[in-house]
Parts: C-alpha cells; structure tokens; sequence
C-alpha cells in the first residue's frame, strides 16, 4: 500500500443550508491553493499552466488531474509545470519531462503509439464490429420466408376450433 | 452452432477480464527500468557527507524510498531488517519529505536497515525518480541502471522472484 498523510475532502451532506459552507469553504481554498501556485505567471503563461495540469494525472489520486488534486506530490507537479513555464520551456518539453520520470500514464492524452493504439482505435473497432455483426444477423433472417398457405387447408385448419365447446 | 461464435467471443472476453482482476488498476509501472538511475544529490542523515547517484554505483544496491509518516513502511520493515542483517543486502534510505529528526526517532524504535540514509526532505529525488507514493523500492545493479521497481511494501514473495535473481543474491 502506498499512503500519503490524507488530506481532508469536504463532503455535502443533506441540504440544511448551513451544511453546503464547510464544502464551499473547502472547495474555495483548493481553488486558491491552485492559483496561488501561479501567482507570477502572466495571463498567456496561465492558459497554458491550468491547460497543463488539468491534463496531467495525477498519481495519487488517479481519477483526478493535478489541478483538482490536494495531495503533496500534486501540488509538487504543478510548481514544476510553473517553474518550467516560467523557464522557458513548451509545453511538448514539459510534458516529456513529467512522462519521462511517471510514464505516459500521468498524460490524459496518451501518445498515439504502436501500445497506445487499441486504447484509441478500440471503441471505434469495437462500435464497427457490433455494426457488422447486426448487418449480418439482419441479413440472414431476411432469407427466411413465411410458408405460402393455402386458403382451403388453413380453412380447415381453423374450423375444428370454431366447432370445440 | 449458430450461437459458438457469440459463445467463444463471450469466452474469450471473460479470459480477458479474469486476467485483468489479477492486476493492480492503481499500480504505474516505472518507465525507469533499464534507464540510468537519475541523478541527485542531497545530504545524509546523521553524517557530514553529502551522497549522490555516483556513489550508488559499482556494486548491486537497493535504494528504498520511504518515510516515518508512512504506514505501508512499517509493514515492509521487519523484512528489510532481515535482508539487511541476515542477508547483508545493501539498502540505501532514501527518507522522503520527512525531517531528520521525525526518522531518526522511527529507525531508532523500530530498528535501521540502511546502510547509508540521505534525506529526500523536499521530495525532489522523489520527483525525478518518479516516486509517488512511499514505500517504494528501486533495485540498482552495479552499473547504477534501474533493474527493477517495487512499488508498495517490499515482500518476500518480491524479493524472491524477481530481485534476489537480479541482484544474485540469496533467498530467505
């Protein structure tokens, strides 16, 4: 098991309005922990800087990017992301930087690479085959005639019944 | 016969899945291994000289990041304690985002492993050696290239399959 000292997350609980304040509270301040990270980066410098680590995953948390995320190693990501931007660097740079030490994982957009492309192609295949198999399952019920009935046997057929008591 | 297609599709498909409940959704395999073990350089703990990446080389090494706050540490511990004193493995600590003093106070209740500790305290080696949460364990041959990861407490069952071969060490 991995452990970080676990931050405190704020939680909505019923709607009585004095309950929503912890939550908007908590909410208020990973949002300014977030920008108070990027407090000397001009308004070009910013745009890339939120756009970057709302892509970056982060590793912890791993269902969140690195701008949503309180724990410790995100908020070390993000200086990073800063720092580099103030370096000088682009953003393919910093992106390399962070694969190269996490894995092609930490990207939300993973690269387009020979073990990278069933994750891209797959849904598509996967909506192509179901396609295909319906096409042809449709295709061969349509082969399938009704028997041609006879008027006088099918006559005969439905009078025993009108007869029953 | 009409449905063996679905049924083998279906098969195969439940194949897949029962092999994927073997994995670890939350484990990030390392894109370090086989790559030279980057580089730092940061003070030891309870000693003047400051220890780098230069000095982990020449001899197959074992470099354990870990921290006093951390509880998957203490579950990992008694073993290193055994690999180190029985088995005279080489163990390098690497105390992350910790202070000396909160370290120190663990090894000395709990027992020390290392033979060489260095304080991580600002998490940068962490960083670079794409470190991401404690306790993990990256094994070193002698040329300071990244053989293999342990990610999570080392175990016996770990140690046994893959690094004690890698290391050519002996088994518990």
């Amino acid at each position: 098991m991995t452990t970080y000292a676990p931050p405190s997350s704020p939680r909505m609980r019923g709607s009585k309005p004095r309950h929503w304040m912890p939550a908007f509270a908590g909410m208020t301040m990973v949002l300014a922990a977030a920008f108070a990270d990027a407090a000397e980066l001009n308004a070009d410098q910013l745009q890339r800087y939120q756009k970057m680590t709302s892509e970056l995953r982060c590793l912890v948390c791993q269902n969140q990017s690195i701008s949503e995320s309180n724990a410790p190693l995100a908020a070390d990501l993000r200086n990073q992301v800063r720092d580099q931007i103030l370096a000088g660097r682009s953003d393919a740079e910093i992106a390399d930087y962070v694969t190269a030490r996490y894995g092609d994982f930490v990207l939300y957009k993973p690269p387009l690479r020979p073990v990278t492309l069933l994750l891209w192609l797959g849904p598509g295949l996967g909506v192509l085959l179901a396609l295909a198999a319906a096409f042809m399952f449709v295709r061969r019920s349509r082969g399938v005639t009704a028997p041609v009935l006879d008027e006088a046997a099918l006559k005969e057929l439905l009078q025993p019944e009108e007869r029953a008591p | 016969m009409r449905y063996a297609v679905p049924v083998l599709l279906m098969l195969g498909l439940l194949a897949l899945l029962g092999y994927g409940l073997t994995l670890d959704p939350r484990e990030v395999p390392s894109p370090l291994i086989g790559k030279p073990a980057p580089a730092f350089d940061l003070p030891q703990v309870g000693a003047e000289a400051r220890y780098s990446t230069e000095n982990l080389k020449g001899r197959p090494v074992l470099v354990n990041f870990w921290a006093s706050w951390c509880a998957g540490c203490q579950v990992e511990h008694p073993f290193l304690l055994k690999l180190a004193q029985d088995y005279g493995v080489e163990i390098v600590g690497m105390d992350y985002k910790d202070t000396d003093a909160d370290g120190q106070a663990w090894l000395k209740r709990l027992g020390n492993p290392y033979r060489t500790l260095v304080a991580d305290a600002q998490g940068t080696a962490g960083l670079d050696w794409g470190v991401y949460g404690v306790p993990e364990t990256f094994v070193l041959d002698s040329s300071g290239t990244i053989v293999f990861k342990q990610i999570g407490p080392m175990t016996e069952q770990a140690w046994r399959e893959h690094i004690a071969p890698l290391m050519a060490a002996k088994t518990p």
